[in-house]
């Protein structure tokens, strides 16, 4: 295995992206939006304006949300005053989902970018012409888009963590963040969410003509954080430690069978005569 | 020109290890395809075609568009496999050893199809690491190429502010870069000034004497592929419509001699009927009033025509051999095979 080939290939496809300010400039907004700042808001902002936690606390959503809880994550409400509670609440449960998010959005704007756009930019065919062996080309264009979907992801938690114990010191006078439920959300839910948004939007591209094509319906797969969010907002899962590690190892599966379908299809003959035959469509 | 040459020359002197690690020894013929058939669902895009290409050659493709010469370079580079029909490229199988074969092949493809985000060296430095180039010797060919193709100046400069002119050349640099064997160059002058369209001729005819890589050329001009190419091959829809040098076409498809005789005046309508009727002319032609196209059996017949036309008072001011162009060659079989 040639890994000049293959990191030649990442290396060439993360310069692209770098040129492409429609794909980069949302995966800086949308980090800087959850990461930075709403927790500032939400940390600052009942500080400064007066507003009473017990208020939001109160609230009978958030109750229920509370009397729901594992025993477990309710462990770590013991001792806490309102706003302490209302900062975990908020910012260590309610936005854990939002940041898988991230995995899926950086892969999928990678992978579109690297699979449908050498198709729209009709560089497919030349690329097909080099010595690179079908495995060499797939391999390169997946580590284009896997560093990124995961390494973006870890610098935002270590960004969000260092923000929540910044901003919060003042509430909690201590390091507080992160909470258990993080670890596998991150270390072992993210890689998986990356490798299925890759695989999926591979799969994708060999059918759509366009970056943008390929990326919104990869976008759909953004339901899967959904699930999550309305999920344990309605009380129903909790994305405690335990669900954390079962979820991954579902999402590992589904991105094993998906990945094994894209290598399977990607392959020249596949990637031109599809290209080919849907130039005549 | 001198100039130019001179690059040429420091181009293929460079790095002659380079140059002989590629160098694939005792192929009488690089190309051999048998009964080559390919279909895109429905549509026969090659049929059963057959032709053999010789090392050091220029071997041109010709042919409208859909006749089948980008499939047939798209085959010969282990791009897909045929319907139908063998093939062998520089005594490679392309289906089965496909990644081996395209070492040692250059293909530049109808577009420039260049990565127009990146600069011409990115472009470059990207494929040659793909061809397995080390660092080094890419490096000092990448220099000599854009110097060759007066593109240093603006070597890192992103490739989209390009002009068409100059993406066609970076796209040449990256099929040559590797110092292929053999070269597929599908339509090498499109979108060139003349000035870069004859650099081109040049440089097609240096680097088979230099280094005696074998060049398969697709292209609509049929004055390019009659001053460069030893062989050509003429397809229409798919069909070989026939295969060879210019002079075996002309034997094949434009049989006997022809001579041109220029007048002072006008040829008047009873000298045409004279050598219509001359035991030792086959047809007449009359191209222009002071010109007359004559198709003869052979060249001997010659000085007893002058004397002919000279006994009937034609004022005779040239004769000139005429030879059958590949145009119109070319043309003739288009339409045969229309009709």
């Amino acid at each position: 295995m040639n890994t000049a080939i293959i990191l030649a290939i990442a290396r060439k496809d993360l310069l692209e992206i770098r040129q492409n300010k429609g794909a980069w400039v949302p995966m800086v907004i949308v980090p800087l939006i959850f990461v930075i700042f709403l927790p500032l808001v939400m940390i600052l902002i009942p500080a400064s304006m007066d507003i009473s936690p017990q208020t939001l606390a109160g609230d009978s959503d958030m109750q229920m949300f509370i009397r729901n809880m594992p025993a477990s994550m309710q462990q770590s409400l013991l001792g806490l005053d309102e706003m302490q509670r209302l900062l975990v609440l908020m910012l260590g449960y309610f936005f854990a989902p939002f940041f898988l998010i991230f995995p899926l959005m950086f892969s999928t704007v990678i992978a579109a970018e690297s699979f449908a756009g050498e198709r729209e930019r009709k560089t497919l065919e030349v690329l097909l012409y080099t010595p690179a062996t079908n495995r060499q080309l797939f391999l390169g264009k997946v580590l284009a888009a896997v560093i990124p979907g995961i390494g973006i992801t870890w610098l935002c938690f270590l960004v969000y963590t260092l923000v929540l114990n910044t901003a919060g010191f003042g509430v909690f006078h201590r390091l507080w963040f992160p909470l258990a439920t993080w670890y596998p959300l991150i270390f072992w839910i993210s890689p998986a969410l990356a490798l299925l948004g890759i695989s999926a939007t591979v799969l994708i591209s060999a059918r759509v003509q366009s970056f943008m094509g390929a990326y919104q319906l990869s976008s759909s797969l953004v339901i899967v954080v959904l699930v999550f969010l309305f999920g344990q907002v309605s009380g129903v899962v909790y994305l405690s430690v335990l669900v954390g590690m079962i979820a991954g190892l579902g999402f590992w599966l589904i991105a094993g069978v998906l990945t094994f379908l894209a290598t399977r299809g990607f392959n020249r003959s596949t990637l031109l005569l599809g290209d080919i035959h849907s130039k005549k469509r | 020109m001198a100039a130019s040459i001179r690059k040429k020359q420091d181009i293929f002197n460079l790095e002659g290890k380079f140059a002989k690690d590629f160098m694939i020894t005792d192929l009488e013929n690089v190309i051999q395809v048998q009964n080559l058939t390919h279909a895109y669902g429905t549509r026969m895009a090659l049929d059963n075609i057959s032709f053999n290409v010789q090392r050091g050659e220029v071997f041109a493709l010709l042919g409208p568009n859909g006749a089948g010469k980008t499939t047939t370079i798209r085959l010969l580079n282990g791009l897909f496999p045929p319907s139908g029909g063998q093939m062998r490229v520089l005594s490679l199988d392309p289906q089965t050893q496909g990644d081996q074969l395209r070492r040692h092949c250059g293909v530049l493809t109808e577009t420039p199809a260049l990565y127009e985000r990146l600069t011409a060296i990115e472009n470059l430095q990207f494929f040659g690491t793909l061809a397995g180039m080390s660092s080094d010797i890419l490096q000092n060919r990448i220099d000599e190429w854009m110097n060759f193709f007066d593109l240093s100046l603006r070597s890192k400069e992103r490739v989209g502010n390009y002009s068409k002119g100059m993406k066609q050349r970076l796209a040449l640099a990256r099929a040559l870069l590797h110092n292929p064997q053999l070269v597929f160059l599908d339509e090498p002058t499109s979108g060139l000034d003349p000035e870069s369209a004859q650099q081109v001729h040049e440089l097609m005819h240096s680097i088979r004497q230099k280094n005696g890589q074998t060049i398969m050329l697709s292209t609509h001009h049929l004055y390019e592929a009659e001053r460069l190419c030893d062989r050509v091959a003429i397809l229409n829809r798919g069909h070989l419509l026939a295969c060879g040098t210019l002079v075996d076409l002309r034997q094949q498809f434009f049989p006997g001699e022809r001579v041109v005789f220029e007048f002072l005046v006008p040829a008047s309508d009873e000298l045409l009927l004279s050598l219509t009727a001359h035991s030792s002319v086959l047809k007449v032609d009359q191209p222009s009033p002071n010109s007359i196209k004559i198709q003869i059996s052979a060249t001997n017949v010659i000085p007893s025509l002058v004397s002919h036309l000279v006994s009937l008072d034609a004022q005779i001011v040239a004769v000139k051999p005429y030879l059958v162009s590949l145009e119109e060659i070319y043309f003739k079989l288009q339409q045969e095979s229309s009709q």
